[in-house]
């Protein structure tokens, strides 16, 4: 081998290195956070655990990463939902005072919140998908916040398949419903509807039900 | 084919196997003298490449000692002239320094010789004698008495009481000024004395510094020579430096640490918190490369003082431009350490901030507090941030003492690697002999039978037995080399 061509060669693997570095560089590694609060009726009541969770959230997210919290009611589908969201700056000081901000929008909400007739889990679902495919976060994540159970207004279509390629749902404080003490079966088929519904779209779903016991979460 | 079936060559297993053993033992009867040199081959050549292998490995340990030498007097030597070179200079400044204050002293020493020799010439001056008056007594005393001498005499002994008195008074004068002279002399005296010590230090420190130099060409000539006790002493001085210098290189990096902690933090503030190069934080390599900076900057400057000379660039440097990069280098380290304290203080800032947060994102009142005494820490953290840049430009004093005993160092594990390995070689070579002959005698354990017969069959017709293979001519050769 020449010495021009060892030379040729050494070039090309430090270019094929470089190229390997650079393309790890553009590689997210933020998060991406979406948080769906159950408005619906009694569950109403446990909103306000639901801001335990937020600031456990916002204290385990980490500069760059996004956050949006919307709420489930009888139209999840739409922007109007979404209570608060921030991709927090890439200055830690910066994103420090994002989370304070972000902090303070959730607590008016929590003591504004009013009940909603019906229940559209789906529609909050698709907001959040949409939400997290544009921000393109490297784990995307969506805690849904309620008792799973769907209610949905006449007229409301929701029967589609969810694209949940590579995001993590996890249900949180899926509390029993009356019907689920007459027949806990109901409980369980409801969970395991959700799950098979999670998983045939591509995500990973998981519940946890002890939220002073949030360390699993992201 | 199985056992079972050579078994059955009989219709009794125990039979056929006998007979089988039969076969075996005369087909390896007949192949013995085969066998015994096909195992004498194989154990030969394996022998033989294992003892080449060795003599390769223990030229090559040689070289390298030679070469380890070479670099360890080279060394060496380079180290001495740098000493001789040093105290030739201190004697050279100690030498234009007095010959500078020579003119001063020597013309403190020649007035003071002066004044006391003007002093010496006054002091020798004596008041004049009285007058001849005995000639004249001695006239009159002859002259009769009638003729006046008793006046006369009484006169001149009135005179001559005067003129004592007056002479006395001169005496006493002149003795007086003499005294005064010589007092004034005592000053020029100490003043000569003190000139003369200092003379005296000045050329006891020249010869104590000759004699020093004296000692260090003599250690030098030695290395030039390449003398075993000259390379005895420095190898044993490179594996000292060694240990110590990876000491305090150890210490340095430990305080190199120490102020990566204190400005990768504020440095996400400065290239952002979650950008990644390969699998690290661009801020962590921000930091990283500030203190590699430093430390680059510290080598500098030791350079441009000729402190070190890592670099013979530098080292060749003019004085003027020396100079001038040890300025450029100072202030770079300068705002560097600067910059430093500010982040660190950064630091401390981003820290309140967000323990604040978690405060209040946890619920609790501690956001409120605020430690009193929280400038203490701070104003200990900026004092560190502008102060490790400084320490670390040491570092490049145990650096270069590190790498230049590293070399010998290396050598030394490298030639005891290769004599370790020669050795094993060798004894595995001279192993492979008697493994040969083991195997032979393994081989004719089973032969005891023919071989017995052979042996009785040889004495009854008084031949001797077969004589043992004799020994190929390559292995008597290592022998004897060996």
């Amino acid at each position: 081998m020449s010495r021009t061509t060892r030379y040729r060669r050494t070039a090309a693997w430090g270019l094929v290195l470089m190229l390997a570095a650079c393309g790890q560089v553009n590689v997210p590694r933020n998060t991406g956070l979406y948080l769906l609060i159950d408005t619906s009726g009694t569950y109403n009541r446990q909103v306000s655990k639901a801001e335990q969770i937020i600031l456990v959230a916002l204290s385990k997210l980490q500069p760059s990463d996004s956050f949006a919290v919307a709420r489930i009611d009888t139209a999840s589908f739409t922007e109007k939902n979404i209570i608060a969201k921030a991709t927090f700056d890439d200055r830690p000081s910066t994103a420090n005072q994002q989370k304070r901000a972000f902090a303070s929008r959730v607590e008016k909400f929590i003591d504004e919140s009013a009940p909603a007739p019906f229940t559209d889990i789906t529609g909050g679902l698709l907001q959040a998908i949409e939400f997290l495919k544009e921000k393109n976060p490297g784990h995307k994540e969506i805690l849904i916040f309620s008792d799973m159970k769907e209610d949905l207004a006449k007229g409301y279509v929701r029967n589609i398949p969810l694209d949940l390629k590579g995001f993590d749902v996890v249900a949180l404080n899926v509390t029993k419903l009356r019907s689920d003490n007459f027949d806990p079966r109901e409980y369980m088929s409801r969970l395991d509807s959700w799950k098979t519904k999670v998983e045939k779209g591509g995500g990973h779903f998981r519940v946890i039900n002890d939220i002073d016991r949030l360390d699993g979460l992201l | 084919m199985s056992m079972t079936s050579l078994l059955a060559i009989t219709p009794w297993p125990a039979v056929s196997a006998v007979i089988l053993l039969a076969l075996l033992v005369v087909a390896l009867y007949l192949a013995r003298r085969t066998a015994h040199q096909a195992i004498r081959a194989v154990t030969d050549a394996l022998g033989r490449g294992l003892r080449l292998a060795s003599h390769a490995v223990a030229r090559g340990e040689e070289r390298l000692a030679a070469r380890n030498r070479e670099v360890l007097l080279s060394a060496g030597r380079e180290a001495k002239e740098r000493i001789v070179e040093r105290e030739f200079v201190r004697v050279g400044d100690s030498v234009r320094k007095d010959l500078a204050n020579y003119p001063t002293l020597h013309r403190a020493l020649s007035e003071s010789i002066v004044r006391i020799e003007e002093d010496q010439e006054k002091a020798v001056e004596v008041p004049p004698e009285a007058p001849g008056w005995v000639q004249a007594v001695k006239v009159i005393a002859n002259l009769d008495a009638k003729n006046g001498g008793t006046e006369i005499l009484e006169d001149i002994h009135k005179s001559m009481i005067r003129a004592h008195s007056e002479a006395m008074d001169d005496y006493r004068k002149a003795s007086g000024e003499r005294h005064a002279l010589l007092r004034k002399m005592m000053p020029d005296w100490r003043q000569i004395q003190e000139t003369l010590g200092r003379v005296n230090k000045n050329v006891e420190s020249v010869l104590e510094r000759a004699l020093a130099i004296d000692r260090h060409m003599q250690e030098y000539d030695d290395i030039v020579k390449g003398e075993d006790r000259a390379v005895s002493i420095l190898s044993s001085s490179s594996l000292v430096y060694f240990f110590v210098s990876a000491l305090v290189l150890s210490v340095a990096a430990a305080g190199a640490a120490i102020n990566f902690t204190l400005i990768a933090r504020p440095m996400a503030e400065m290239v952002g918190g979650t950008s990644f190069i390969g699998n690290f934080r661009t801020a962590d390599i921000a930091a990283l490369v500030i203190i590699m900076v430093e430390i680059s900057m510290g080598l500098f400057l030791m350079e441009s003082l000729r402190i070190t000379r890592l670099f013979p660039v530098i080292s060749a440097l003019s004085d003027k431009m020396r100079r001038r990069m040890m300025f450029v280098t100072f202030v770079i380290l300068l705002l560097m350490a600067s910059i430093e304290a500010g982040l660190a203080y950064m630091r401390e800032v981003l820290l309140q901030d967000e323990l604040a947060t978690s405060a209040l994102l946890r619920g609790d009142g501690v956001a409120g507090t605020v430690n009193e005494h929280l400038w203490i820490t701070t104003a200990a953290q900026m004092g560190m941030g502008f102060i490790l840049p400084f320490a670390l430009v040491f570092v490049a004093i145990p650096l270069e003492t590190f790498i230049h005993s590293l070399r010998t160092v290396l050598g030394l594990i490298g030639i005891g690697i290769m004599r370790a390995v020669s050795l094993i070689l060798r004894v595995f070579g001279n192993g492979m002999r008697h493994i040969g002959t083991l195997a032979e005698r393994l081989y004719d354990l089973p032969l005891f039978v023919p071989l017995w017969i052979e042996t009785r069959v040889a004495a009854n017709q008084n031949q001797p037995p077969l004589p043992e293979e004799p020994r190929s001519p390559a292995w008597q050769e290592q022998e004897a080399q060996s």
